[in-house]
């Protein structure tokens, strides 16, 4: 096999991952969960209630800026987060991501889970 | 060193360690007995003590604390060690063992029944009386025993818990299936235990407060022995109902009280728990250099 065709094979057997990796960040989430609305939208005490739910669950790791390590914990003032809908991040927060070090905030309240989308969309 | 000068020599370590740490913050089922499929969060190290008081029938009132070490190694897997301890009224006063403990959760997403399986081994003796777990035909003639007597017991034991729960809206409802085996020669023994809670209420304040509804967890569990593989019969078998009560206090502190009922003749008529907690956030970043985050 030349260089030339190792390099092109790769490519094409790369590309689909990088692409669906890049585009569909959210796209495993169930429609149902995808479209709910959160029920406390831009209220302002929602905002300031999900402040405090973040310092006593999330600070440790995306820090108080919200701006992870720069390691494995991200930044959740990212392009991933803004284009999100509120759907999209109450079920991840409920779901969590195990297999990457996410835990799984379904023992949280429902409200505070939506106080926290408030907060989340207060600081983008 | 002795158990009095352990205990205290960990209290002030656990204060020097609190107001040093003042954003440290804990969050856990108000629990004795029963597992939920709450893990520790990643890098988190839970110390907690768990006390029973209780007095069997024909015998002396005793305390019985373990000290438990909560490690959360990945998301979805949790290492616990603990300490136990006990101190019996006109008896004595000792260190009854130790016990390793791992909960993995298999599934990698949240579902309506959420599976652990839990996995310990427990090297104490027949003297420990933190019922952690009531198993076979365990009951209070078991806790009369004299310590001196008591102690010359090894239980060098393996448990294995299948954890089942969920959280239905605000509630959590978890059952636990437990088989217990003396790596002697005693057969297996069989246990339960089921428990449901919630907060007092469910959405967070714009403002912290320290007494207030969203601070509490109420619920209740019930526990008790199911036999083991020669008699498996719910005969000659300890049962009880535990209402339970947590209040997340300042600085990550956590406190749990249980007042604990025997539903049958072999069960204590009554056992009191209490409970403190202390999470230390991200223990593995205490000995990284610190980084600034990325912009």
């Amino acid at each position: 096999m030349t260089l030339k065709t190792y390099a092109a094979l790769s490519i094409a057997l790369c590309t689909p991952f990088a692409l669906a990796a890049a585009s569909s960040h959210w796209a495993h989430v169930p429609a149902k969960d995808h479209a709910r609305v959160n029920p406390l939208p831009g209220s302002p005490e929602a905002a300031a209630a999900g402040a405090l739910v973040y310092r006593d669950h999330c600070l440790q790791c995306h820090k108080a800026d919200a701006q992870g390590d720069a390691r494995k914990r991200p930044s959740l003032r990212s392009d991933n987060v803004r284009s999100a809908t509120d759907g999209d991040i109450e079920w991840f927060l409920r779901q969590g991501d195990l297999a990457h070090g996410m835990p799984s905030w379904s023992s949280l309240p429902v409200e505070q889970r939506w106080q926290i989308v408030a907060y989340l969309r207060s600081i983008q | 060193m002795s158990f009095h000068s352990l205990k205290k020599a960990i209290l002030i370590s656990l204060c020097v360690a609190v107001w040093s740490n003042p954003t440290a913050k804990a969050q856990e089922k108000p629990y004795f007995v029963t597992y939920s499929h709450d893990l520790e969060e990643p890098g988190n190290l839970e110390i907690e003590t768990k006390t029973a008081l209780a007095r069997p029938d024909g015998s002396t009132h005793y305390g019985a604390t373990t000290l438990e070490f909560e490690y959360g190694a990945q998301a979805w897997w949790t290492a616990e060690l603990y300490l136990d301890g006990q101190d019996t009224a006109q008896d004595s006063t000792l260190f009854t063992g130790f016990r390793l403990e791992n909960r993995l959760r298999p599934l990698m997403r949240d579902h309506i029944l959420n599976p652990v399986l839990y996995i310990e081994y427990e090297n104490i003796s027949g003297a420990d009386k933190t019922l952690l777990e009531v198993v076979g035909h365990d009951g209070q003639g078991d806790l009369a025993t004299p310590n001196a007597e008591a102690r010359r017991e090894h239980q060098h034991e393996v448990e294995l818990k299948l954890i089942l729960s969920s959280n239905v809206k605000d509630w959590n409802i978890s059952e636990n299936f437990i088989a217990e085996k003396n790596l002697g020669h005693e057969p297996w023994e069989f246990g339960y235990a089921v428990g449901a809670a919630r907060p007092l209420s469910g959405a967070a304040g714009a403002h912290d407060c320290t007494f207030c509804a969203r601070k509490l967890t109420a619920g209740v569990e019930a526990y008790g022995g199911l036999g083991d593989t020669d008699a498996l019969t719910i005969r000659d078998t300890s049962h009880y109902i535990a209402p339970l009560l947590s209040w997340q206090l300042p600085k990550g502190l956590r406190l749990s009280l249980s007042p604990g009922f025997g539903l049958t003749s072999t069960s204590l008529s009554r056992v009191y728990r209490i409970g403190v907690a202390y999470e230390f956030d991200q223990i593995g970043n205490w000995f990284r250099p610190t980084q600034t985050g990325a912009q």
